[in-house]
């Protein structure tokens, strides 16, 4: 095989590859509806069986009418949004993927903190006052079911 | 220099490349494969393949329809240990009376007292732990307290699945069947049944939803709920969703009796589910279960009142069911089911406790036995005061005391041991309502010791 033949052959394998894994990629993000998650719907996060019980908890929360999940489990900013969302959508994919994860489900650290910054959001005149920025103590220590009780 | 090592380098970057990219499409091939298994569980909760109808008795059928929970209703065979509860397989020769080759540890040699508290009573004779639901049956008709005590129909309410059996002997009346099958000896009514509890005990055929199917629990809970104004209660219309995940457990984990001539067995619930209460209503109904061989003492047996005690505790007040803890949800792929594997939850404390309580799985047992530590030292001390009691009043009647004389100290013999054998007998080592158990072990301990006391007092001066 002349250097010009393996690299077409080379070439062609590649081109395979990465067209069927483009494929199965765009056809996996239509299928489970990848546009969806770009947006703040919250039904969009229950597109995932897993995550029912705790929507259907934030339909009966105190603050259905004030915050969408996106609201309390995304960052300000633009790009640390979406930054977020990507991570999280990576591993939650991965963790679902190969039934790898705890149930009853445990938010990571830094999940948490991003949940905890965003009570600041709204309520920075009363935690302000309060002092308790950092530390072992955060807003959800107590208040952990006022989005949702699961 | 010819141009070989470039070619090199790109090769093997394209193959690295080829590579990851292969690697990617299995990836997302196991994602939109793990997406569409989870869309059509989804879609389907279970398949019908079976047809249900009111008088499918067998679990085996509903287990064609409902697998996952027939799996872990049929994992109830487990026998294991926590601290304060639970079986333990002991092997034992099987012989024509007893065909059993594995049984649970017996109480009555962990707890020689015991003994002396139910003296003349056929549980002085066995007594051993409780295995899992799936036992329930055979380990009633092997008991030896079947040989030493004729023991009526009524027993099979809770021990075996009745509700078919019932339907049958009243002719499609549970109520008029109940009343049948109580009358019968034992002997007679257990060919009338096949399985332990099975799964039309609690659900719907039609619609799965639960349903109460023991004629003692749809009076027992009429008439405590008419002792609190609620007229003509009827549990399977009146009850919600999440009283009936409790009100299922309470058809059978609960104090009762038999009553009259009929043997209908009798929840004593008319003045209430406060141990006090069933007291008083054994009091205004002269009801004793035998008479105490040492001591003369009419008596009463405690059985198993889960239900009662766990409505005194905080899990009741913050409306948190029994299968919450003892049947808990679990996921299986896109579905949430209840778990059917009915056990303690200290074997099962992430599901049944982290959903609420955000602690480590250590922490929250270690929790639950301090608790059960407390409940268990003052057991030992309610036991021992009674057996003290129960000391004194045999020796007072071998000296000759009169039944007059005696009567005070074995009327606190009936309390005391009342209260001790409700705590005793009830399966959670006072977890159900940890400070209601440790106030009924300290007013049994104060029963025994005035009983004492009332010994010692010459009888002119007590009237």
């Amino acid at each position: 095989m002349t250097p010009g033949q393996q690299r077409t052959l080379i070439s062609a394998v590649l081109g395979t590859a990465i067209g069927a894994s483009l494929g199965v990629g765009a056809y996996t993000f239509v299928y489970a509806k990848g546009g969806s998650y770009l947006t703040d719907n919250p039904a969009a996060c229950a597109n995932c069986h897993v995550m029912n019980d705790h929507y259907s908890a934030w339909l009966k929360s105190s603050h259905r009418s004030v915050a969408v999940c996106n609201d309390c489990h995304t960052p300000s900013g633009f790009i640390a949004k979406y930054a977020t969302k990507a991570s999280n959508g990576f591993w939650h994919s991965y963790a679902f993927t190969t039934g790898d994860f705890p149930d009853p489900l445990r938010i990571k650290p830094h999940n948490l903190d991003i949940a905890n910054n965003a009570c600041q959001k709204c309520h920075a005149e009363m935690t302000a006052s309060m002092g308790i920025h950092g530390g072992s103590v955060s807003c959800v220590s107590c208040h952990q079911f006022v989005g949702h009780m699961e | 220099m010819n141009s070989s090592p470039v070619p090199g380098r790109s090769t093997r970057f394209i193959v690295t490349l080829s590579i990851a990219a292969t690697l990617a499409a299995v990836a997302g091939v196991a994602l939109l494969v793990n997406i569409l298994e989870r869309k059509q569980e989804g879609q389907n909760p279970f398949y019908r393949v079976v047809e249900l109808s009111d008088t499918t008795e067998s679990p085996e059928i509903w287990g064609a329809n409902f697998p996952q929970q027939y799996d872990d209703y049929r994992k109830t065979v487990d026998q294991v240990r926590t601290r304060y509860g639970g079986s333990e397989a002991v092997p034992k020769t099987p012989t024509d009376a007893d065909p059993r080759s594995i049984v649970a540890q017996s109480r009555l040699e962990e707890d020689q007292r015991l003994k002396t508290l139910w003296a003349g009573y056929a549980f002085a004779t066995d007594f051993r732990e409780e295995r899992g639901h799936a036992f329930m049956l055979e380990d009633q008709l092997f008991t030896e307290r079947q040989t030493v005590a004729q023991q009526p129909g009524t027993c099979l309410h809770c021990h075996a699945s009745v509700y078919v059996p019932y339907m049958k002997a009243g002719n499609g009346d549970l109520i008029k069947g109940f009343e049948a099958i109580n009358k019968l000896p034992y002997q007679e009514a257990k060919n009338l049944v096949t399985h332990p509890v099975a799964c039309i005990d609690c659900h719907d055929p039609k619609t799965m939803q639960l349903r109460i199917t023991r004629p003692g629990f749809i009076e027992g809970i009429r008439a405590f709920k008419a002792s609190k104004g609620v007229r003509d209660y009827d549990v399977n219309t009146m009850a919600t969703r999440q009283e009936l995940r409790t009100f299922v457990c309470g058809q059978c984990h609960v104090e009762y009796y038999f009553q009259g001539k009929e043997k209908r067995l009798t929840y004593p619930w008319s003045n209430g589910l406060r141990v006090d209460d069933i007291f008083q209503y054994y009091e205004e109904k002269k009801f004793k279960d035998w008479t105490h061989a040492e001591t003369g003492a009419d008596v009463l047996k405690a059985q198993h009142p889960e239900f009662e005690l766990w409505n005194q505790g905080i899990h009741a007040r913050s409306g948190v069911a029994c299968a919450d803890c003892h049947m808990p949800y679990k996921r299986v792929g896109a579905l949430k089911i209840s778990d059917h594997h009915v056990r303690s939850p200290l074997l099962n404390v992430n599901h049944a406790c982290q959903t609420c309580h955000r602690w480590s799985e250590e922490e929250l047992k270690s929790r639950v036995e301090i608790i059960q530590g407390r409940t268990y030292t003052m057991r030992n001390i309610a036991m021992n005061a009674l057996m003290d009691l129960i000391r004194d009043i045999r020796m007072a009647r071998t000296g000759g005391r009169s039944n007059e004389s005696l009567a005070s100290a074995r009327a606190y013999q009936r309390q005391a041991q009342f209260y001790l054998d409700f705590i005793e007998a009830e399966n959670s080592m006072g977890f159900h309502a940890p400070q209601e158990a440790v106030r009924i072990l300290g007013e049994s301990v104060n029963f025994s010791r005035l009983g004492q006391a009332a010994l010692r007092e010459p009888v002119a001066e007590r009237n």
